[in-house]
Formats: structure tokens, C-alpha cells, sequence
């Protein structure tokens, strides 16, 4: 079965949900390495994306990424809020005026969501940020979708594959974002911001069942 | 955490309030999104110099908006750049036909939200300029990094743009003095202790008591080096010498020398470490032509000081002398 407006509008709630209990672990761990705001900063997009949510969901699945992608770009800030907010709207590009999402669609979304993120952030595999968690995802979602599997195979698969990702950047020197300061002293600690993708990815995965 | 605040979530909202009634003489403060401007904007014929960033740093920016500095300023949340669709309300607020300068601390999220801001505005048939600072020296290794971060020197380069877009100077003009000043001041800074930010409750590093940490930013993140704490008379070395060596400066160099506090040192030990920097830069043959001294780009209550220098000419002392009336720097006016 494919994944509707409706369903992808569930799906961005529970993540408003997890975001929302994962907000103080976030904030710790951006303290370790960076500022301390991300957890704050996401949640406060999240709450602000439920609340429109709340008011009107839109028609098709890119309309409530694309609503999901200006909301996040406004109310977010920081680094994270273009850079998500980015990969929502090229999210919402890629997947056009479907009426439902095939495995398909939803690799080529989280691909698409890639590609913004390292044009915006210009950061690489290796660099301790969201992309050594999204880079694995959407090349284990990509698989999944090309050998027949459906959408909650497809996410299920990105949401592992993240997970390690993000666990890949704990020995990690940051190089890029407010981490890269620290130099050698950013190694031993996870990166939020790949942390808050697997997060992310996994409740997308956990909706999708 | 002791704060004079009631919510973390609205401590920003809140400080804005109270701004703008302490200077209904000088700005406009709108709240949705969050933009300050100077109370006659949009200045006809003017460049609008427009700046912003996270809050927590104060005065920076918005007491420095008003006549012969910033058009308007853009809070965002405490240490968190501000969204684009604040700085596109600041730039539409003030522009008076001249097109805009942003003026942007380079920090990851404060580039990628000027710069998504600066495509909005564009599409809108307002022109608009950019303009990155990233004075501070204490970030070695620039091609690994995020580069270098914006720091005191944002403070110097917002006054004198500020003073030549007030004399009528176009676009350009004001686009490649800013590029001037960004690229002959350099700074360093060094914390005693660190700062708290409201929603996070906890400081954001700790350090015992005979520590200090140099090289630190503005936003509580801790330095590259941790260091035990020394008597001024070598603590300031340890943030002059890495600035001279920088550009480098040297004798016969006339300069500005702005010695800040990061929020809780008091001027007494500011005017001590200045006194200090003073003699050190005498004995380099340095001319300190003008100073700044005090807490102006801070980062909440964080103990510790920064110290900036900007390579001056003719021009430069000028527009730095040029009249101006803030919040913050108020002189000839």
C-alpha cells in the first residue's frame, strides 16, 4: 500500500513525538561538541510543523513535505533549520503531486533530501554531521526499493543503516558545522545532528509499519 | 541556573519588550517574525546595513541600530542564527531603494540563513549584498573547519559600514569597505568561566577553578586549548601575540584596539587588560589611534575577554570618528 498525505502528516507527528522526548538528549550532546541547542531548536520546529498540521493537512504527500520544509526553515534557525529544511523541500521536489508514495518514490525522496543537505551544507561523508547518517540510509533504502521491497522495508533499512552511521561518528574529528572549533577534542562524542536524522529516520520506519 | 528570566522559551520575546521601551527614541521592535529597525527606517536613498544572529550576545547587534550603524537586526533565539524569513522582514522593512548589506558572522547557521534570506530578497527585486567577517584567530585550521568565526571585529566593522552608508555611499561602496575592514582585523578571546544558556540549564563547559580556556567563541563552546589561569600581565600576551602574528601587524601600524568584556568580567579588570595591551603594543612600535573598551559582543554571563585589532588609514578613522547614536555607541550625536 502506498503512503498518503494523511499518513505521511501521522508519520511527521510521531516524529514531532520523539523529537520531543529525545529533546534533552540532543541538547547534551550538542552541548559536548557544539552550542546546546539543537534538541531545543528541533522541537520547537516540530511543535510549530504539529500545529499547522493541526490547522489544514495539505492534499498530496509533497504539499505536507513541502509545508514541513517552510516550517522548519522559519521557526528552526541555527544550522538545522535550513539544512532540514532543505532536505524536506527537495523531498517534497522529488515526490511531485503523487496522490501515494511507492518504495520507490520514498528512496528517491530521502535521496533527493541528501543531495540538498551536502548542497547547502557542503559537508562529505566523514565530516561528523547528518550526512554520515542520511549517506548510509539512502544507499540501504535505495537497495531495498531496487530488489521489490515496499515502503516500511525501504524505511526500515534507512532507519539501520542511519543508526550505525551516526554511531560511525563517535571516533570522528568534526570538520565541518561549530563542532569543527573543538579540532581533535570533537572526537569520543556522538554528532547530534546524525543522531536526530537515525532518530528521525527510525520513526518515518516505525509509521510506515 | 540562576536567571532573572520566567520561561526559556520566550526569555528573547521578553528582553525585546523591555528594549524597546528604553529606546522608544531610537528603534521599532516587531515580533513576528523578530526584527529590530531603526525608528526612521526605511532611510531613502540609504544602503540598509542590516545584521543579526543568536541572542546572548548584547549589546550586539540591536544596540547598535540607529543613526550612523545598523538599519535593523535580527535576534534569534539565544545563541541560534536567525530564520530567513526574519532577516527578509529586516531587509523589506528598511530598504529605501539602495539596495541592502548583510552583514553575517561566520558561523554554519548564520551563513546558511543570510544566504537562504538573500535569495528571497533577490527574488524580490532587492538587491542585496553579503558580506562575511571571521576575525578571530584562534581557529588554526581553516580548511578543516567551518572557518574562522565572526567575532569583535563584527563590532568595528558595524560601525564604520554603518557611518559610510549614513554619508550616502552606494552599494558597492559600503560591499567593499566592509570586505576592507573584514580583512585587517583580527581577534582573540580567552573564558574564566562559562555561561549558561536558558533553555539548557546547564553551563556549557566546565573548568576548575586554576583553569582558563582559550580560544573560545561567543557562544559558549568551549576554546581549542585549556590552559591554568596566569596573571594578566601574561594572559594578555597570550591573546595579542597570535593576533599580531595573524595579519600580521607591526611597527609604524596605526591601529583600533577594542578590548571586550564576554559579559561577566567587570571594567576593572577590562581597563587593567587594556592598559596591558596598550604597553605591549608600544613596545611593538603599534600607534593604538582609537579604542573601544567594555562589554559589546558578549556571550551571556561567560567571565573571560576578547581583544581585537583593526589595521586603521585616514579613511578608516574617519568613519570610525563619524557621528552615531545607538543603544550602545553613542558619540557626536
Amino acid at each position: 500500500m502506498g503512503c498518503t498525505a494523511e499518513r505521511v502528516a501521522e508519520a511527521l507527528r510521531a516524529v514531532a513525538r520523539v523529537v520531543a522526548e529525545h529533546r534533552e538528549e540532543l541538547v547534551r550532546l550538542d552541548r559536548e561538541i557544539g552550542d546546546g541547542d539543537h534538541g531545543e531548536n528541533l522541537n520547537r520546529g516540530f511543535t510549530a510543523l504539529v500545529s499547522k498540521l493541526d490547522g489544514d493537512v495539505p492534499g498530496t504527500p509533497g504539499a505536507v513535505l513541502k509545508s514541513a520544509a517552510t516550517t522548519l526553515i522559519s521557526v528552526v534557525g541555527g544550522a538545522a533549520g535550513p539544512l532540514y529544511g532543505t532536505a524536506f523541500l527537495r523531498a517534497a521536489t522529488s515526490v511531485g503531486d503523487a496522490a501515494e508514495l511507492d518504495a520507490g518514490a520514498v528512496a528517491g525522496a530521502l535521496r533527493a533530501a541528501l543531495e540538498g543537505v551536502v548542497a547547502r551544507g557542503k559537508a562529505a561523508v566523514g565530516d561528523k554531521t547528518m550526512v554520515d547518517a542520511l549517506t548510509p540510509a539512502v544507499a540501504a533504502a535505495s537497495s531495498v526499493a531496487a530488489t521489490g521491497g515496499d515502503v516500511a522495508g525501504v524505511l526500515a533499512a534507512a532507519a539501520e543503516a542511519a543508526e550505525q552511521g551516526a554511531e560511525s561518528t563517535v571516533p570522528l574529528v568534526a570538520r565541518k558545522g561549530r563542532a569543527s572549533y573543538l579540532g581533535e577534542r570533537s572526537a569520543g562524542h556522538l554528532d547530534p545532528g546524525a543522531r536526530s536524522t537515525a532518530l528521525l529516520l527510525r520513526t518515518l520506519a516505525g509509521s510506515a509499519r | 541556573m540562576k536567571k532573572i528570566i520566567n520561561d526559556p522559551a520566550t526569555v528573547v520575546a521578553d528582553a525585546l519588550r523591555g528594549m524597546e521601551l528604553a529606546h522608544a527614541d531610537l528603534l521599532d521592535v516587531q515580533y513576528d517574525p523578530a526584527v529590530v529597525v531603526r525608528v526612521d527606517a526605511p532611510v531613502p536613498r540609504k544602503v540598509a546595513v542590516v545584521s543579526g544572529g543568536g541572542s546572548g550576545h548584547e549589546p550586539l547587534h540591536a544596540g547598535f541600530v540607529g543613526r550612523g550603524m545598523l538599519d535593523a537586526a535580527c535576534p534569534g533565539a539565544v545563541f541560534t542564527s536567525p530564520t530567513p524569513d526574519q532577516v527578509l522582514a529586516a531587509v523589506q522593512r528598511t530598504n529605501g531603494g539602495a539596495g541592502a548589506l548583510l552583514i553575517v558572522k561566520n558561523y554554519t547557521g548564520d551563513v546558511l540563513n543570510f544566504e537562504t534570506a538573500a535569495e528571497l530578497a533577490a527574488a524580490e527585486g532587492i538587491e542585496v549584498r553579503s558580506v562575511v567577517v571571521d576575525d578571530d584567530v584562534a581557529v588554526k585550521d581553516s580548511l578543516h573547519t567551518a572557518g574562522r568565526r565572526g567575532v569583535g571585529g563584527t563590532v568595528l566593522l558595524e560601525k564604520i559600514v554603518g557611518a559610510a552608508a549614513e554619508r550616502g555611499v552606494d552599494l558597492d561602496g559600503c560591499e567593499a569597505l566592509a570586505r576592507k575592514v573584514a580583512g585587517q582585523v583580527r581577534s582573540m578571546g580567552l573564558a574564566l568561566a562559562p555561561c549558561t544558556v536558558p533553555h539548557a540549564g546547564e553551563p556549557s563547559f566546565t573548568l576548575a577553578d586554576d583553569e582558563m580556556e582559550l580560544g573560545i567563541g561567543i557562544h559558549g563552546e568551549p576554546g581549542r586549548q585549556r590552559v591554568p589561569v596566569r596573571p594578566a600581565d601574561s594572559l594578555v600576551p597570550a591573546l595579542l601575540d597570535p593576533i599580531l602574528g595573524d595579519l600580521p601587524f607591526g611597527a609604524g601600524d596605526r591601529v583600533l584596539l577594542f578590548t571586550n568584556g564576554m559579559g561577566g568580567t567587570p571594567l576593572l579588570e577590562l581597563y587593567l587588560a587594556h592598559g596591558i595591551a596598550e604597553r605591549l603594543l608600544a613596545e611593538r612600535g603599534i600607534t593604538v589611534r582609537r579604542r573601544l573598551v567594555g562589554p559589546y559582543i558578549t556571550s551571556l554571563e561567560m567571565q573571560g575577554m576578547s581583544l581585537t585589532l583593526l589595521k586603521l588609514d585616514d579613511e578608516l578613522v574617519e568613519l570610525w570618528d563619524a557621528p552615531v547614536r545607538t543603544a550602545a555607541l553613542r558619540w557626536g550625536l
